[in-house]
Order: structure tokens, then sequence, then C-alpha cells
């Protein structure tokens, strides 16, 4: 079994990747990723909230009617986002001020629900969760990678710790900080990931 | 000038244009770029779901207000906000459906499709999150929502027309389909930072 379950993890971590490949979960991709702090929290609550919906959803998987399985998904979805916003808020107030209405759109990342239909609904609890869990993870890597990017380019730091003798040479770049500067910075990343896989393919 | 020192008809419309413009919900905050990207292959279909995710959007975000200040509120449920905002929206969507299925067969084929859509649309429940953290009465909640709303719509519209020019010309491979739409709503959202600093609320 152990060799199905770190083919689980690098599907969800590289060849699936929720971002790249499944084009899911972009809104909360693009609105947390100014600062690093924030989206190592928005990647945390994506993280937990996917692989225990997916533990969930498979443990009741056989008693779920079809008909109305969608609002039971939402519902325990809910569930975990609101225990999520709860940790985070106690944690860290000040993170929660800035993502906090962005933490309770969790319910709404595809990338959940695309998970709990494609995969949990149809296997065992403990493959979901690692499923979940590789998921939440390749979301929070391609996170990070904008977020450090903006994050240099506009303020200079990473973490809110400054860079040595970047401010000698570097003008700090607001438009990076701004919306466009994530629909750019996103844009370049899907190009690129994309054009590897057209290579790929041919 | 304060929002609580003009009167409710001048404050309902600069929330609203605020909404609408200043405050984009899916240039200047993200929300509903899923199926943004996902639908906004054409202008007809854009219009479709742009039109509907407006209705939706305006009367969630009253109800929404009423079920939170006068039922969660006065009972200290503050913290079930999440749960009972996406079923409200649920349920509206499903009441609109079935309400559209019975009434206008002309209408429920060229909408009907989209409301499942939005029950997942981000854009919704964000406007219902969003408008808690304004001390807004109800009125003020509701041009919220509409102008938040219309200001989604107007988007879509406008990101439908410029990918129904660009899918005749030839991209680079990797470009194609998501590539490209984050590079037009990444030029867009830059008109519309000019819009910011215009109205502050």
């Amino acid at each position: 079994m152990a060799s199905s379950y770190g083919k689980i993890l690098k599907d969800g971590l590289v060849t699936e990747n929720p971002i790249f490949r499944q084009v899911l979960g972009i809104c909360s991709a693009l609105a947390v990723t100014n600062l690093v702090t924030n989206t190592l929290y928005m990647g945390f609550g994506v993280t937990f909230t996917t692989a225990l919906t997916s533990f969930t959803i498979a443990l009741l998987r056989n008693y779920i009617p079809v008909r109305i399985r969608m609002i039971v998904q939402v519902i325990i979805i809910a569930v975990y986002v609101m225990v999520v916003e709860i940790l985070i808020k106690a944690l860290a107030p000040d993170v929660h001020r800035f993502i906090g209405p962005y933490v309770g759109l969790i319910i709404t990342n595809c990338i959940i629900m695309g998970r709990a239909e494609a995969f949990a609904s149809q296997n065992k609890p403990l493959p979901s969760l690692v499923d979940g869990l590789a998921n939440g993870l390749g979301y929070t890597s391609v996170l990070v990678a904008i977020a450090v990017i903006r994050e240099i380019m506009s303020f200079g730091t990473v973490l809110g710790y400054k860079l040595p003798a970047l401010d000698l040479w570097w003008h700090p770049w607001t438009i990076m900080v701004m919306p466009p500067g994530a629909f750019f910075m996103l844009a370049i990343l899907t190009w690129m990931a994309r054009a590897r896989l057209v290579k790929e393919v041919k | 000038m304060e929002l609580s020192q003009m009167s409710l008809f001048a404050s309902c419309v600069l929330i609203f244009v605020s909404a609408t413009f200043t405050d984009n919900i899916l240039m200047a905050r993200f929300l509903g770029m899923c199926s943004c990207l996902g639908v906004s292959k054409k202008v007809d279909t854009s219009l479709g779901l742009g039109l509907a995710v407006m209705f939706v959007t305006a009367v969630t975000a009253a109800l929404n207000y009423l079920v939170y200040q006068y039922m969660l509120v006065p009972l200290h449920l503050e913290y079930l906000k999440l749960i009972i905002f996406i079923v409200v929206i649920a349920a509206f969507t499903q009441l609109v459906e079935m309400i559209i299925e019975r009434t206008s067969e002309k209408l429920y084929n060229s909408l009907g499709i989209f409301l499942p859509l939005i029950t997942v649309n981000c854009a919704i429940l964000g406007i219902s999150l969003f408008m808690l953290n304004k001390p807004y009465s109800f009125w003020q909640a509701f041009a919220f929502g509409l102008g938040g709303g219309l200001g989604w719509f107007l988007a879509i519209a406008l990101i439908g027309g410029i990918r129904e020019k660009i899918n005749e010309s030839a991209l680079p491979k990797g470009l194609e389909g998501p590539g490209i739409t984050l590079i037009i709503i990444g030029i867009m959202a830059l008109g519309f930072v000019g819009f910011s600093g215009m109205i502050k609320i």
C-alpha cells in the first residue's frame, strides 16, 4: 500500500496540482498572497479542511443518499471551516482581521468539493485523508511561491524580515501588492507549468 | 463626509457605486474567479450567468442581513454565520430554479443551467460576509449586494467579449485558456485600480 500512498501524494502535489492542472481554488489563491504570513495561515486552513472533509465523507460515503449529497458535503465542509476560523482568530488575531472573510470563503473553494466528489466518495477513509492532504499541500506550495515573489517585489521582505542590501538597488513595486500583480503572477506561473506539460505530452 | 451624516438615499447610491467600481468584487477582491474562468468563453453565456448572479447576490445579501441581525445576533450565535449563510444561499437558488422552471420555460432554458453553478460561486457568499464588516443598515446592505452583483456582471461580460475575439488568434500553447484570461483580467484590474480613491467609505 505504501507505493499507492506515495502516488496519491505525488498526484496532489505535482502531476495533478489543483491550481495548475485543474484550475480550482483560484479566488483565494489571489487574494491572500500579498504577504507570506497570510498565505501560510490560509494554506493551513485549506489543507486542514480538505483532508478532514475527505476523511469524513469517505467514512460516510455509504450512508449519504446520492440525491442530497451536495448539501451534506457543504455542511460537512462548513463545520470544519468554522473550526479553522475560530482557530485562526484565537492564534493570530492580526492575520484574522485581514483574511477573515477569505477564511469563510474556504467553504466555496472548489478544491474541497472537487476532491470530495472525485476521490473521497469512492475510496476508503485513509487514502482519502492522504489525497486531501496532498491536494491541500499542492495548493499551499503554489500559493507560497506566488506570495514570496510578490512580497519581495512589493516590500523587499520575506515573512516580515527585510532582505539584506535589497533596498540599495530595488525600488518597491507597489503594483505587485495590488490586485493586478496577483493576476499577472498567477498567469505567468500557469503559463510556465502548462508549457512544460504541453512538451511532455508531445 | 461620513456615511452616517448623509441621507439614506445618498448613502445607498454611494455604496452602490463604490461596490460596483472601486471595490469591484472580481477585480479588487478576486471573488468568483472559478466560474468566471470556466464560463466566460462566450458573450451570451457570460451575460446569462452575470444576470443570474446579480439577482441572487442582491436578494441573498438582504436575506442574510435580516437573518444575521434579527436571529443570530440576539441569540449570540454569530459563529454559526457561515453555515446559515450557505444554507440560505443554497435554498434560495433552489427556490428560484423551481419557480423559473414552473413559470417560464424560455427563461429556464437560458438561465437554468447556471443556477447550480451559483451556489458554489464565492462572490455571493463573499458579499454576504464583507457586508458584515461595515455597520450597514438594511437598505445599505441591499445596495451593497446589488452593486457587488452589477460589478461582477460588468466584469464577466467584458471578459467574455475579449475572450471571444482572442480565441481566434494564435497563442502559445501553454498560454491558452486560463493563462491568457488571467492576463486579460490583470490588465482590466489595472484599469479598475484607477477608480480607487475616488470614493472613500
